[in-house]
């Protein structure tokens, strides 16, 4: 797993997965349409990734589905900081 | 044509598109005054059945009360049917102001103002207080009404896991640049029945400078000692900046919400909260039976008295019963079944007992944990309480999930 992949999914088991949850959470785990992160908690995810990679993520593209996964995640991410 | 073949045709598509998820809410009706039993007529177009309600949020049973129905008649007769103008230009009676008092001392706040329901107090609040400088941290389980307020305000805003103190701490820690701080939260949640930790949530308001939200809805009239709400349970009384909260459950039942709170914040919604500007307010009607509400709520503890009873004989009996609930205090009682059919077909079975419920699933609670809410009014006779615990126990033997903790269930159910 790479950098990035890591940070991410740290995150996402810290800010979303309730410690006494038993539930395993890899970077291709659902986490939208199995209902771990709802599209309004998402915005911490969001403000997150902008905070920590230095980008701004429009609307437009912080969509549910490109949120599903963090190795989705990590794609948006990436293409963000390529076209930066 | 406007509506043409292929627009229908559309529109069709997603309606179905609802049924096949599971998700389409079929319509149900009452043909009798709201109560502990009630003539239903479901599904449509069904003979009428009588069954007794345990899915209102009628918690002091006043929602059909004589002296409140009097008090209806009298403000009929006396200042009319209609305003037909909002409250700023020529709405406003002086009932208005008068239930505006009442709240004010009920509460125990500054100040309160009206608004058509509570939806339109949390749909207008955060937009006519706060700006772009400012935060808004709330807890992850609020309620559908204030994530749209905050949507349609420009604050920025942050999210804390479902009433995880540390997790709050750690986000207060990081928005602690922001012009203001506003933490956001029920004051008991309606789909657990859980109370949120208001004496937690005020130390670490005062540690961090943040101002409080407080979402009453489900526990003004009867949590707290006098059921003036979680303020009260948590004595925290004066110490919330703002309070939401509804005249369309406990308080009566009609319609009707508001803002109570700091003179200056309540003063911003009377100038700018777009829901009161825009809007009709509460007709002279109910205003004149909130005001009898009130009076009666504010006399006496016997309701709220005979509600926490009612809860305490349902939790133990259904506990005792073998069922799984959610642990609680309020008289919202979650009976989960995890698994989303489950919920439905013991509902249905319930009905077929005479008892009214409802099944709750994902996105109404989170995936993975369905339940049947079960809601306990002080219009219920210990007997109603016993009956439906007793369904509960038939249904439940029936389904084979008596004795079963949620591995269990899901387990043989699945989630």
């Amino acid at each position: 797993m790479d950098e990035m992949t890591a940070t991410v999914l740290e995150y996402v088991i810290d800010e979303y997965v309730d410690e006494d949850d038993d539930m395993e959470v890899v970077s291709s785990t659902p986490l939208i349409s199995s209902g771990i992160v709802d599209s309004f908690s998402m915005v911490s995810l969001k403000a997150f990734l902008e905070r920590t990679y230095g980008i701004t993520l429009p609307d437009s593209e912080a969509t549910p589905e490109a949120f599903d996964t963090v190795d989705s995640i990590v794609h948006l991410v990436r293409a963000h900081q390529a076209n930066a | 044509m406007a509506f043409s073949d292929a627009t229908r045709s559309l529109f069709a598509g997603t309606l179905q598109e609802i049924q096949d998820k599971g998700l389409f809410k079929e319509k149900r009706f009452i043909r009798s005054p709201q109560g502990a039993e009630i003539e239903v007529e479901y599904p449509e177009g069904a003979a009428t059945a009588r069954a007794l309600n345990f899915c209102a949020n009628n918690y002091l049973g006043l929602s059909n009360h004589p002296e409140v129905v009097a008090a209806a008649h009298a403000g009929l007769d006396a200042r009319g049917y209609g305003m037909s103008s909002v409250r700023f230009i020529c709405g406003t009676q002086d009932i208005h102001r008068e239930l505006q008092d009442r709240l004010t001392e009920f509460l125990g706040t500054e100040a309160t103002l009206l608004f058509p329901s509570c939806l339109d107090a949390n749909a207008g609040v955060f937009e006519a207080v706060l700006g772009a400088e400012d935060v808004i941290i709330a807890d992850r389980l609020i309620h559908a009404s204030l994530v749209d307020g905050i949507r349609l305000c420009p604050a920025q805003y942050d999210t804390f896991k479902h009433m995880d103190m540390k997790h709050l701490r750690k986000k207060l820690e990081l928005h602690a640049d922001k012009r203001t701080r506003m933490i956001v939260t029920d004051g008991v949640f309606s789909m657990d029945g859980d109370l949120a930790p208001l004496d937690e949530i005020v130390a670490l308001g005062e540690e961090f400078d943040a101002m409080i939200l407080l979402d009453d809805s489900h526990a003004s009239g009867f949590i707290g000692r006098t059921g003036r709400g979680t303020h009260e349970h948590f004595d925290a009384i004066g110490k919330i900046d703002l309070i939401t909260t509804t005249l369309g459950k406990a308080l009566g039942g009609a319609s009707g919400g508001c803002v109570s709170g700091r003179a200056e914040l309540v003063e911003l919604c009377r100038q700018k909260a777009r829901p009161y500007l825009f809007s009709n307010s509460l007709s002279p009607v109910i205003t004149a039976a909130s005001l009898k509400v009130l009076d009666l709520v504010m006399s006496t503890t016997e309701r709220r008295d005979k509600l926490e009873a009612n809860t305490l004989r349902f939790r133990q009996g259904i506990t005792a019963a073998g069922l799984n609930v959610r642990e609680g205090v309020t008289p919202i009682v979650p009976v989960m079944t995890y698994n989303a059919k489950l919920a439905n077909d013991m509902a249905r079975d319930m009905y077929a007992e005479g008892i009214y419920v409802i099944g709750f699933s994902f996105p109404v609670v989170p995936a993975g944990a369905a339940r049947i809410r079960v809601q306990l009014s002080a219009a219920h006779e210990p007997e109603h309480v016993d009956r439906c615990v007793a369904a509960f126990a038939k249904v439940g033997e029936k389904y084979g999930v008596i004795g079963l903790d949620k591995k269990g269930i899901i387990e043989k159910y699945g989630m």
